[in-house]
C-alpha cells in the first residue's frame, strides 16, 4: 500500500461524500443532502414523470376484501368502482397517497403542531410558535376527543380503517427513490398514516373555517372607545342586509333564551384594560358561495346547485376529484386528500354543498392562577385542580422543546406567561380558551351520508352529525327540492357574549347551552324559488339570539339581487353567475365619491384618475383600471379616517368592515370618525375624501410607471405551494373579481372549486379548481386545470357507470384485487 | 483493455450499488473495481470517473428526456440554479465522476506496493 497518497485520496473520496451528505445552510434556509438529492437512482430525478406516463396496471394488494378497478379520464380524474364499499374507500386512499402523498402529510402536521419536526424551529421561532399555537389551541386534544368519537360509530370505524389500510398499502409500496419531491427537499421520509390523521385534518378544517372572531381586537378598541362608539364601529348587524333567511322571518324559541349575567354591566361591558395578545388567524375571507334554483326558475324545469368555496389558492391543490361508485352509491365531486368520500359534490339523486357560517364558535376567557406553578386556579369562589398536558415538538436535526399547557374547566391556557411568543409581550395574564371543536364530535360521517344521500330526509340526517364546523349546508335533488340548513351546535348567546374577553371565574359567563337545531337557520322550498348563502349573517335582528361572528354582506346581496331576475335559467348562466365581477360595495361607496370629493382641489394627473373612476362599470374585469382606482381610493379613505383613533388603541385592534365605513359615511356625513384629532382644524367628509383621493394617486402613479395599473396585474393572483417555493407555484395570473364580489379571487385567495350541477335525469354538471390531480411538481397534470380556471372555464364532470369501460374518455385503467 | 474493462465494470457495478444502497455506495463499487484491477494510479482514476460519468450521464438524460425537462427546469429554480438541465446535467455528473475517480485511485494505492 502506498499510505500517504492512499490516505490523502480516501480522505478527499469520503470528505467530498461527507460534504455532500450533509444539509447547508445557505442564505437563511438548509440545502438537501445534495450528494443524494442530485443522484440519478436516488434523487429528484427518479422523481421526473415521464410526460407519456401510464397510469394503468394491476396491483395485488393486503387488505382489499374483492376487486376493485379505477377508471382514469383524460384529466386523469379516478371513477372508482369497487364491489364492496370498503374497497372503494381503500382504493381511495391508495390514490390520494400516490398523488398527493406529500400534501396529506404535511396538511395533518401542520394541524398536529408538527411542522418544526419537518422544518425546523424557522426564523425567530416563527414555525415552532406556530406549532405551539396549534398545540395550545388544543388542537391534538380535539382530535383525540373527535376520533374517540369516530371509534364509537361502526361505520366510520370500518371506513376509516379501509382508507387508512389503503393510505398504507401505497406508503409501503415506495421505493427509497420514489418518495415525493418534498420529502427529498427537506430530507425526511414518510411515516404510516392513521385514523387520528383523518381525525386532525376534521380538525385543521374546523380551524381554517373558525377565524370569524374578534375577541382580542375588541377588548383592545372598548377600552378606548365609548359604548355607543363601540356599537357605530362594529355594529350586529348591517342597514342593508339580504340574510340566508329573508327578512321579516318570525322566530319562535322552543327552551327558555339565554341570560346576561347580573355582573355584566360592572365585570365585562366595562373593562378598560388591554390585552397584549396577538393570533394569526386564517384568511378571514375563507368563505363560499352557495345557491341552489328551483325547477320554477330553470329552462328545464329541474333544480340547478352552484357552490364555490373561497379559501387559500395552493399547490397542490386542497382539492382531488374522484368519482366512488359502489353497489350502494355513486358519488362524484371533490375529496380532500387525507379523508375519504366526497366532501362536496353530487349522486345519482342529490347535490351538496357548503358555504362557512362566519359565526363566533370560539371564546377567551381569562383564568386566575393562585401562583406561578398555575397548579390551582379560581373558579366560583375556590380553588380547583389545573391538568396539564406536556407537548412535546421535535425539531428538524435533532433536540426536543417541551412546552407544559394548563387546561381548566374552560380548556387550555392557550396564553399565559409561559408562551411570549409570535409578537406577544411577556405578561403575566392568562386566558383559556373555549372552542366547540373541543368536544369531539363526528363530523366527517355528514360526508358519508350526504355520498349516499336519496332525498331532503336523508339529507336532513347526514347534516346532523355536523357540531362543530358551523356550515351552510345547501342541497338540491332530483325530485325537485331545494333546501339550506345552517347547520352545528352553535351556543346560545345572550347579546354580545364573547365578543370581549371573558372572566374565567365565574360560571355566569359560560356557554348556556346550544340553540337548539330546530331553531337553526332555514330555508326549504321557499316561494321565491332560490336559496343561497355567501357568509351573510344568516338572519336578521328578530332572531332570539346573539350571532356574533364576522360576516361578509355584499356577495349576498347581489346573487339574491341577480336571482331574482333570473328565469329559464341554464348552467351556463350559473357559471356566468359564479363569474360574476360586480362590484356591488363599490355601488355602494361611489356616492361618497360622487358627492364629496373636492375637484377644484385636484391637479391635472389626479384629475385623471378621477374621470377613470367616473366612467368605471363597476365591474372587477381583469383589464379594469377604475377597479384599481377605486381600491385605492377606498383604502386610503380608510386610512384617514380610522388611523388617528385607532393609535390610541393599546395591542392588537381591527378596522370597522369596509361596509360599516361606507354605511355610516353615507348616513352620516358629519361621522365624528372624520375628524382627524390630531390636527386643531375641524376635518369635513369633503377634506378627507379629498386628501384620500390625492394620497391614492400618488400610489396609482407608481403603479402607471410600473404598467400595473390594469386590476388583474396589480391583484396579480396566484396558487402558492405550500412551502412557498416560487418555483413550485404559479403565479401572474390574469383574473378579475375581488372581496365582495361574487368571483371572490384575490391574490391567494378564492374560489379553491367551481360546481354547478344541473339535476336532470342525467345528471349534467361543471367544474373546476386551479391546480391539477398530479401532486408530483413534474407532471403535466401538476397545474394543468390552473390556466382553465383563471380564465372562468368549467370542464364537464363525468359521472361514468359500470358499462362504460370501453368508452373513448377512459385512458387508462387500474385494477385492484386481494394478494392472494 | 484493462482500462475499458475497468470503466464497464466500474459503470455496472455502480448501477447495481445504486439499486440496494444508498447514493454512495457506488464509491465502494468504483473502490473495489480500483483495487482489484491492477493499473497505473492514473488509469484507475480515469476508469472511475469515466464509469460513473457515462453511467450517470446516460441515466440522466434519459430520465431528463422523458420528461421534457420539466423537472430540472423546476429544481433548478427551486436550487437558484439558472438553465435547468443543461446545467444540473453536466455538474450532477462531473460531481459524481470526481467521487468515481478519486474513490478509484484509492483502491489503486491500497493495492499499490
Amino acid at each position: 500500500m502506498r499510505t500517504i497518497p492512499f490516505l490523502v485520496s480516501a480522505a478527499a473520496t469520503i470528505g467530498l461524500v461527507t460534504v455532500l451528505n450533509t444539509r447547508w445552510n445557505v442564505g437563511g434556509s438548509e440545502t438537501p443532502r445534495l450528494g443524494g438529492f442530485l443522484s440519478p437512482q436516488h434523487g429528484f430525478w427518479q422523481n421526473a414523470a415521464p410526460a407519456e406516463e401510464d397510469f394503468g396496471g394491476k396491483l395485488a394488494l393486503n387488505g382489499l376484501k374483492g376487486k376493485a378497478s379505477v377508471y382514469f379520464d383524460e384529466r386523469l380524474v379516478p371513477h372508482v368502482f369497487a364491489d364492496q364499499e370498503e374497497d372503494a374507500f381503500y382504493v381511495q386512499g391508495y390514490l390520494h397517497a400516490k398523488f398527493r402523498l406529500w400534501q396529506m402529510e404535511f396538511q395533518t402536521h401542520a394541524a398536529a403542531g408538527r411542522l418544526t419536526e419537518i422544518l425546523g424551529v424557522g426564523k425567530d421561532s416563527a414555525i415552532l410558535n406556530y406549532d405551539r399555537q396549534m398545540r395550545r389551541l388544543g388542537m391534538v386534544y380535539g382530535a383525540e376527543k373527535t376520533l374517540e368519537t369516530m371509534h364509537r360509530d361502526p361505520d366510520t370505524k370500518r371506513v376509516c380503517e379501509a382508507y387508512t389500510a389503503g393510505v398504507n398499502a401505497y406508503i409501503a409500496s415506495l421505493r427509497e427513490s420514489d418518495i415525493p419531491l418534498e420529502y427529498k427537499l427537506l430530507d425526511y421520509k414518510p411515516e404510516p398514516w392513521t385514523m387520528k390523521k383523518i381525525a386532525l385534518f376534521v380538525m385543521y378544517m374546523s380551524y381554517d373555517l373558525s377565524g370569524a372572531e374578534h375577541d382580542f381586537e375588541y377588548t383592545n378598541a372598548k377600552a378606548v372607545f365609548s359604548q355607543a362608539d363601540f356599537n357605530k364601529l362594529y355594529p350586529v348587524t348591517q342597514d342593508s342586509l339580504d340574510p340566508i333567511v329573508p327578512k321579516g322571518t318570525t322566530f319562535t324559541p322552543t327552551r327558555p333564551l339565554p341570560v346576561t349575567p347580573l355582573t355584566a354591566d360592572s365585570l365585562y361591558f366595562q373593562w378598560k384594560d388591554s390585552v397584549q395578545v396577538s393570533f394569526s388567524r386564517p384568511d378571514k375571507d375563507n368563505g363560499s358561495n352557495n345557491w341552489a334554483v328551483a325547477g320554477t326558475r330553470t329552462a328545464s324545469g329541474k333544480p340547478i346547485l352552484c357552490s364555490d368555496p373561497h379559501l387559500s389558492l395552493s399547490m397542490p391543490s386542497l382539492w382531488y376529484e374522484i368519482q366512488l361508485h359502489t353497489p350502494g352509491f355513486s358519488a362524484n365531486g371533490v375529496s380532500f386528500a387525507g379523508v375519504p368520500s366526497v366532501i362536496i359534490g353530487y349522486n345519482d339523486s342529490c347535490a351538496w354543498g357548503f358555504t362557512n357560517a362566519m359565526r363566533d364558535v370560539r371564546d377567551y376567557y381569562e383564568v386566575k392562577f393562585k401562583d406561578a406553578s398555575r397548579s390551582q386556579y379560581w373558579f366560583d369562589s375556590s380553588w380547583h385542580m389545573t391538568q396539564f398536558r406536556v407537548e412535546e415538538h421535535g425539531i428538524a436535526g435533532g433536540g426536543v422543546f417541551r412546552d407544559t399547557v394548563a387546561y381548566t374547566n374552560i380548556g387550555p391556557v392557550m396564553y399565559d406567561a409561559s408562551f411570549s411568543g409570535e409578537g406577544r409581550a411577556p405578561q403575566q395574564r392568562n386566558f383559556a380558551v373555549k372552542w366547540k371543536a373541543h368536544d369531539g364530535s363526528n363530523e366527517w360521517r355528514m360526508f358519508y351520508m350526504l355520498n349516499k344521500a336519496r332525498n331532503y330526509n336523508d339529507y336532513l340526517q347526514a347534516i346532523q352529525n355536523l357540531g362543530s364546523t358551523g356550515q351552510s349546508c345547501i342541497f338540491a335533488s332530483k325530485s325537485g327540492d331545494i333546501a339550506l340548513w345552517q347547520q352545528a351546535d352553535f351556543p346560545a348567546k345572550w347579546r354580545r357574549q364573547g365578543d370581549f374577553v371573558m372572566p374565567g371565574d365565574d360560571s355566569t359567563f359560560f356557554w348556556q347551552g346550544f340553540i337548539p337545531r330546530i331553531e337553526n337557520a332555514h330555508l326549504v322550498n321557499p316561494e321565491r324559488g332560490f336559496v343561497s348563502s355567501a357568509n351573510q349573517l344568516p338572519v336578521d335582528s328578530s332572531y332570539p339570539y346573539y350571532i356574533g361572528g364576522v360576516h361578509d354582506l355584499y356577495r349576498g346581496k347581489i346573487i339574491n339581487r341577480k336571482l331574482s331576475g333570473m328565469y329559464g335559467i341554464t348552467p351556463a348562466d350559473m357559471q356566468r353567475l359564479q363569474n360574476d365581477n360586480y362590484n356591488l360595495f363599490a355601488e355602494t361607496a361611489m356616492p361618497i365619491f360622487r358627492k364629496y370629493l373636492d375637484r377644484s382641489k385636484l391637479s391635472p394627473k389626479e384629475q385623471k384618475f378621477a374621470q377613470i373612476l367616473d366612467a368605471w362599470n363597476l365591474e372587477n374585469t381583469p383589464e379594469s383600471i377604475g377597479a384599481t382606482v377605486f381600491s385605492h381610493w377606498f383604502d386610503s379613505l380608510e386610512q384617514e379616517i380610522w388611523y388617528d383613533e385607532f393609535k390610541q388603541v393599546n395591542g392588537v385592534y381591527t378596522w370597522p368592515e369596509e361596509y360599516t365605513l361606507a354605511e355610516q359615511l353615507l348616513k352620516d356625513s358629519a361621522f365624528p370618525f372624520i375628524n382627524n384629532i390630531e390636527t386643531p382644524a375641524a376635518e369635513t367628509l369633503f377634506d378627507v375624501v379629498t386628501a384620500a383621493f390625492k394620497k391614492a394617486s400618488a400610489q396609482l402613479e407608481v403603479l402607471e410607471q410600473n404598467n400595473t395599473l390594469a386590476w388583474s396585474k396589480f391583484k396579480d393572483t396566484g396558487i402558492r405551494h405550500l412551502l412557498r417555493m416560487e418555483a413550485l407555484s404559479r403565479f401572474h395570473l390574469t383574473t378579475g373579481g375581488g372581496r365582495h364580489i361574487i368571483n371572490a379571487t384575490k391574490q391567494f385567495h378564492g374560489p379553491s372549486w367551481k360546481m354547478v350541477v344541473h339535476l336532470t335525469d342525467e345528471t349534467e354538471a361543471y367544474g373546476i379548481y386551479p391546480g391539477g390531480q398530479n401532486g408530483n411538481p413534474s407532471s403535466k397534470y401538476y397545474d394543468n386545470f390552473v390556466d382553465d380556471w383563471a380564465a372562468g372555464k368549467y370542464y364537464k364532470l363525468w359521472m361514468m357507470k359500470q358499462t362504460e369501460a370501453a368508452d373513448p374518455r377512459v385512458k387508462w385503467t387500474l385494477h385492484f384485487e386481494p394478494a392472494s | 483493455m484493462k482500462l475499458i474493462v475497468s470503466i464497464l465494470l466500474s459503470a455496472l457495478l455502480s448501477f447495481v450499488a445504486g439499486l440496494y444502497f444508498p447514493w454512495w455506495a457506488f464509491a465502494v463499487a468504483v473502490f473495489a473495481v480500483g483495487a482489484l484491477i491492477p493499473q497505473q494510479p492514473f488509469k484507475s482514476f480515469l476508469a472511475g470517473f469515466m464509469g460513473v460519468l457515462l453511467l450517470w450521464l446516460v441515466l440522466l438524460l434519459f430520465l431528463n428526456s422523458n420528461n421534457n425537462g420539466v423537472m430540472a427546469e423546476r429544481v433548478g429554480n427551486v436550487l437558484s440554479v439558472k438553465g435547468g438541465a443543461a446545467v444540473l446535467i453536466p455538474v450532477t455528473c462531473l460531481l459524481g465522476a470526481l467521487i468515481g475517480g478519486l474513490a478509484a485511485l484509492s483502491g489503486a494505492y491500497l493495492r499499490k506496493r
